[in-house]
């Protein structure tokens, strides 16, 4: 039987935004996020919640190799946001990694256009940790001085990517890390180097 | 209202002050629209509608005597509704509008913008944020110049309590939304809280390039040269920069934005700010945002540093300085009062002992 999407739609969708809104705006903030949902494997209950909270018809969504091939996840995506899937990672406007340390490169994702770089894909990835005082350095808009961040795992060469997104600003990706029970954003504004 | 009645002013400020209430000052306490020796104006000819939802009375409630009261929650909110009015397919909309404007701070994201049961002008734009952003444990607050208690904030600040049931507050320390037409309170905000600020132009190069396109072209190549040439034909009309309100500034190093109408003296609030500022154009369908501590420069030359506006008088009221006022005119001889603008700041400055001179200028 499918799985069950939020128990309160209105105030569970509520308090997701507002954990990623705040996540966002003050990277290496971790924000708790118990979303309560049950979703198919290998879709993570973080990844379902804030699928459920920002994606619908108007998101292509792509899937990272480990969700694409459960029909369940597909099923249960498609059935509570009524988003259409992609196989082609430069369209998706969300795109969901299960396994982040083989993440394709973020340079085959959407930046956006210089016009509009709001039409850039935002990927969330599902972690399994985000610890913070350590690892990676983070400067940038949101945050007081500099912060670490140490998310794992994370695919070779990241932080690489990471400036090489940085340096294309305001083009560029936006990664909503998600660890269980945890949140934290990595907007494209943020500056982030090795320790 | 019975059709005998004046209009009593919504604001009552500097109350039980009988000294500062001067001769000449007019029944309704402020003096404006004051007319000496002839009858006051009748209200305009059109029947009042009747209230549009039972529960309208509960105003009284939520800003007790201009403010001071503690938070209010209203019993239940409006049945027919969805939480804070927006379906949630909108909300899930200007959501994402919200996270790429975090993002990308100063770039104006294009959305939806619905249209809401107030007219464009009166805050279309911020009510939408707020309705996206606002959750049951949220505690509101509604600022119109400052004011919590004049038209525009007193009607957004039911219309949410009616349709979502949060607490509201006119105390800028108990508020962890707060909504704004045009200023920012003088109490520092700080990280907890969230600044909606009603935009009507969010564009700051709509007066110098009429056509979208090329203002689209102009923010993606960075090109602000327009800007400053305004501003330097400020100087040279006027020997210094005669902007005022609305006066651009230049986000975490970036884009050039308009920060809204405020008042120039409330530029320096955004530079650093503790708390996430979302900024929401309803006809113009625009959001943009200022993350928390980031940079916000304020345009201006080596030569032409940019300056705040100065006081030369502290406020009337409760004699604070540095604060931003309000020129109150008393009478028909031109004499004035200056006072806070932020109505929660003077009134708290005066619950806590403080008392300006109450003399007029």
């Amino acid at each position: 039987m499918l799985a069950p999407g939020f128990a309160d739609p209105v105030h569970d969708a509520q308090a997701t935004f507002r954990a990623v809104m705040e996540a966002l705006a003050r990277p290496g903030l971790v924000r708790p996020l118990a979303p309560g949902l049950q979703p198919p494997a290998p879709l993570t209950p973080e990844l379902a919640a804030i699928a459920l909270t920002l994606t619908d018809a108007d998101t292509p969504v792509w899937l990272d190799p480990p969700l694409a091939e459960a029909p369940e996840v597909a099923a249960y995506l498609r059935f509570h946001t009524g988003a259409p899937l992609t196989d082609d990672p430069a369209r998706a406007a969300f795109a969901l990694v299960r396994d982040p340390a083989r993440c394709p490169p973020l340079g085959r994702f959407a930046p956006g256009t210089p016009a509009y770089p709001d039409t850039s894909t935002t990927l969330v990835l599902a972690l399994d940790a985000i610890t913070v005082g350590e690892g990676l350095h983070l400067t940038g808009p949101g945050i007081r001085g500099a912060v670490r961040m140490a998310p794992t795992p994370l695919p070779d060469g990241f932080v690489g990517q990471l400036a090489a997104n940085r340096a294309d600003f305001p083009l560029g990706v936006d990664l909503i890390l998600t660890a269980p029970g945890r949140v934290a954003g990595l907007p494209r504004s943020t500056t982030v180097t090795e320790a | 209202m019975s059709a005998t009645h004046t209009f009593p002013s919504p604001r009552t400020r500097g109350e039980d002050r009988g000294d500062l209430v001067v001769d000449a000052v007019s029944p309704q306490g402020e003096g404006e629209g004051n007319c000496p020796g002839e009858t006051p104006p009748s209200p305009p000819p059109h029947l009042r509608l009747p209230p549009r939802f039972a529960d309208d009375e509960v105003v009284e409630t939520l800003s007790p005597q201009a403010g001071r009261g503690d938070a209010e929650r209203t019993a239940a909110p409006q049945s027919g509704y969805n939480f804070a009015y927006l379906d949630e397919g909108t909300k899930r909309m200007i959501r994402r509008a919200i996270l790429k404007g975090i993002a990308v701070p100063g770039y104006q994201v294009p959305f939806a913008s619905r249209e809401m049961p107030m007219p464009y002008g009166w805050g279309t734009g911020g009510v939408q944020v707020t309705a996206a952003i606002l959750g049951r444990s949220d505690v509101l607050k509604v600022i119109d110049q400052g004011a919590d208690d004049t038209t525009n904030a007193v009607s957004i600040r039911r219309f949410f309590a009616k349709t979502s049931g949060v607490a509201t507050t006119t105390r800028t320390t108990e508020a962890t939304v707060i909504q704004t037409r045009h200023r920012i309170p003088e109490t520092p905000l700080t990280e907890g809280q969230t600044l909606v600020y009603q935009v009507p132009i969010p564009e700051p190069l709509r007066y110098l390039e009429p056509r979208e396109t090329e203002t689209r072209q102009l923010h993606a190549l960075a090109e602000y040269g327009a800007m400053h040439v305004k501003l330097y034909e400020d100087i040279s009309r006027h020997g210094h920069i005669a902007t005022t309100y609305a006066y651009p500034v230049e986000v975490a190093g970036r884009y050039v934005m308009d920060p809204s109408p405020t008042p120039k003296f409330d530029n320096p609030k955004m530079d650093d700010c503790p708390a996430l500022q979302l900024f929401g154009a309803g006809r113009e369908r625009r959001i943009y945002a200022v993350p928390p501590y980031t940079r916000v420069r304020s345009l201006d030359f080596e030569d032409h540093p940019f300056r705040v506006q100065h006081f030369d008088h502290p406020c009337a009221l409760c004699g604070a300085e540095g604060v931003y006022l309000d020129e109150m005119l008393l009478d028909d001889a031109g004499r004035r009062m200056f006072v806070c603008s932020d109505t929660d700041h003077c009134e708290g400055r005066r619950a806590d002992g403080h008392l300006g001179t109450g003399d007029a200028i």
